[in-house]
């Protein structure tokens, strides 16, 4: 028995220790409070590996580096908060259209604007999904602890190279900066996906779907397959494209891979809901309040439950509508003035009535307050 | 016929290319090719990058590893690939809008720098794609249809700009000295750093009708008659030197690559027993 690897670390280590374990060998990126210690430990770690790190000059070259570090073939990866994530939102739309892997964290802190610097909030649910213009699916999850963040950034790394999309690690100041026990695992024990290239010599169109592949093959550049990579609509050679038949087949594929792949994508936890008769969805750090309040509220005979998802887009679709239908009413408890419920709302239609609990003035929701929103509204 | 180059380099399915009868890029283009051809490049290994814009469509005709990205975010994009694949050559297309606009902070940083990206603007002092909007190059005083009584703003001068930022070599030349700008090309690509070559080009169709500067062949005699070397403008007499225009090597010298730098510091750290 080899000893266990338990240590003490913020989330924002563990997902850049869970990064490199996952075969991170490229991070491009701008300081930004309250991420800065995922640039800082990718400073530090990666060129002990013969990785590279580099500190760009604006938030928007941040991502665009990242984004060429894996065309040429590196797992890359950048980090940011509320400001710095809406400038990067048209480069995830060319990653989601160009099909570039690609891991975005977003430790969430309170806006719009500059807002609250160095305090938690969840406002940024919506513009993961919608930030950057036009459609298109998207792949984000949110963590509750510094072990989960370790546990989905190995996953979203592999969903990125999986999937050939970016996919944004949903965190929060909370869960950035809380320091916990974690147990990090052994290499061996853990799985890791790297995208499918062309073998040599074979004969490759870059956006061409093969027979029992998810998504094209991606050649690296400089491998010998002279290609081009344009975020104007393509058909399978790269090249631009103005058929709206042709955009209207890529599109739906784009879409689809994502979509249709839900049961591999998303991921969800439970927490008392067997026998539960009313429900409190609730996500990342604000989860844990809820946990807590589900407990004294059990204490006191109320039949709750929690159902937290932690793949947030694309959303926990048919489980949630189970929820919905399994309870009488359900309050969604989030940082923000009310955007997931939006969502809960929209699967759930008439078979559970939904109350929000929210707020984004940078205080963390306290167990009580959810005690007496359930009590109130259940 | 096409010709060998056009052969070799171009690919020949995508064209013809969207260009307006009478633009020079397509002149500057080819003489890109050339260069490559006459370095001796590895075509697997040459990537083409570029933003948005008429000029930044070139990479599409070219037969390279080509990357089409976002307005004015070629040059983050390349550095991202040179930085993880430093054997790669990479070359930026740009056009004067898209570098030094939108792109601006991403020319005077990769330039202090010094990473080993050869930069091609295709100034044509006008935005062409959106239909001639005034760009940072359109002199003062000139008209597009954003400056419809005059534009009041001055010029960059591209390639000054990146020599000051700190890009190890650059160098102007126009779209009608084509042996120049081959030589320029080649002399930029073969310069372990940042490199900076501005190509001044012709839009006859907007900035020409709007500034009343003729045809496509009238601006290129413009560029032969207008553009004058660095050193004969000194020789100049003062009254002749009225309307002239600099073309020549600004800056060509030697200093530390940005990627080589990074690689010095993975092999200290990899090599070094006690670096803890």
């Amino acid at each position: 028995m080899s000893k266990k690897n338990i240590k003490l670390m913020q989330g924002n280590e563990a997902c850049v220790e869970a990064a490199l374990m996952a075969g991170m060998k490229f991070f491009a990126g701008y300081p930004i409070t309250p991420s800065t210690e995922l640039a800082e430990l990718s400073a530090e770690k990666l060129p002990r590996i013969g990785g590279k790190f580099i500190q760009m000059e604006d938030e928007i070259a941040g991502i665009a580096a990242a984004i060429g570090g894996s065309i040429a073939g590196l797992k890359s990866m950048t980090a940011t908060s509320g400001p710095g994530f809406s400038l990067k939102q048209e480069n995830i739309g060319y990653a989601a259209i160009a099909e570039i892997p690609l891991v975005i964290v977003n430790v969430m802190r309170g806006g719009p604007s500059t807002g609250l610097p160095t305090s938690p909030a969840q406002g940024d649910v919506m513009q993961a999904k919608w930030g950057t213009h036009g459609d298109h699916a998207i792949i984000a999850l949110s963590p509750q602890s510094v072990m989960e963040t370790f546990d989905i950034t190995i996953k979203a790394f592999n969903l990125a190279e999986k999937y050939r999309t970016p996919v944004i690690v949903l965190t929060d100041e909370v869960v950035g900066h809380m320091r916990e026990k974690i147990e990090i695992p052994e290499p061996g024990d853990i799985e890791i996906f790297d995208r499918k290239v062309p073998g040599p010599g074979e004969d490759y169109l870059p956006y061409r779907l093969e027979e029992g592949d998810i998504v094209p093959k991606m050649a690296p550049f400089g491998a010998g397959y002279r290609y081009h990579i344009t975020g104007l609509f393509h058909d399978e050679t790269g090249f631009p494209s103005n058929s709206t038949d042709n955009a209207d087949i890529m599109l739906k594929r784009m879409i689809s891979k994502i979509e249709d792949n839900r049961e591999d994508i998303v991921m969800y936890d439970e927490f008392m809901m067997e026998d539960a008769e009313y429900a409190i969805i609730s996500y990342g750090s604000t989860a844990r309040t809820v946990r807590n309040a589900v407990k004294t509220l059990r204490e006191q005979g109320m039949k709750v439950g929690l159902f937290r998802p932690i793949t947030i887009w694309p959303s926990a679709e048919k489980e949630i509508k189970a929820v919905g239908r399994q309870v009488k009413k359900i309050i969604v408890a989030e940082m923000n003035m009310g955007q997931y419920v939006q969502e809960i709302e929209r699967i759930v239609k008439s078979d559970a009535e939904v109350f929000h609990l929210g707020r984004a003035n940078g205080e963390v929701l306290m167990p009580i307050e959810v005690v007496q929103k359930a009590k109130e509204v259940f | 016929m096409t010709s060998e180059i056009v052969q070799k380099y171009f690919r020949i399915e995508n064209l013809p290319h969207i260009w307006c009868p009478g633009c020079s890029n397509g002149v500057v283009t080819r003489a890109l090719t050339m260069a490559i051809d006459e370095l001796g490049l590895d075509q697997d290994n040459v990537v083409v990058v570029s933003g948005i814009g008429c000029s930044s469509r070139a990479p599409g005709y070219l037969d390279f590893n080509t990357l089409h990205t976002t307005h004015g975010r070629g040059l983050a994009f390349a550095t991202g690939i040179k930085l993880a694949n430093p054997k790669l050559d990479v070359i930026l297309i740009a056009g004067d809008g898209d570098v030094s606009a939108i792109g601006g902070n991403h020319l005077i940083h990769a330039a202090r720098r010094n990473i080993d990206i050869t930069t091609i603007v295709f100034n044509n002092n006008i935005y062409g794609m959106t239909g001639g909007q005034y760009s940072p190059t359109t002199p003062t005083a000139a008209k597009g249809t954003t400056a419809p009584h005059g534009n009041i703003d001055k010029p960059f001068d591209i390639a000054q700009l990146a020599a000051a930022a700190g890009a190890t070599y650059s160098s102007r030349t126009t779209a009608y000295h084509v042996n120049q700008m081959v030589k320029y090309f080649k002399d930029a690509i073969s310069n372990k750093g940042f490199s900076m070559v501005e190509v001044a080009s012709i839009c006859p169709t907007y900035y020409g009708r709007k500034n009343k500067s003729g045809s496509g062949v009238q601006m290129m005699q413009a560029l032969k008659n207008d553009f004058i070397d660095k050193m004969a403008y000194e020789k100049l007499p003062e009254e002749k030197k009225e309307g002239k225009h600099l073309m020549g090597v600004f800056k060509n010298i030697t200093l530390p690559e940005y990627t080589a730098e990074y690689q010095r510091v993975i092999d200290a750290l990899q090599g070094g027993e006690n670096n803890e």
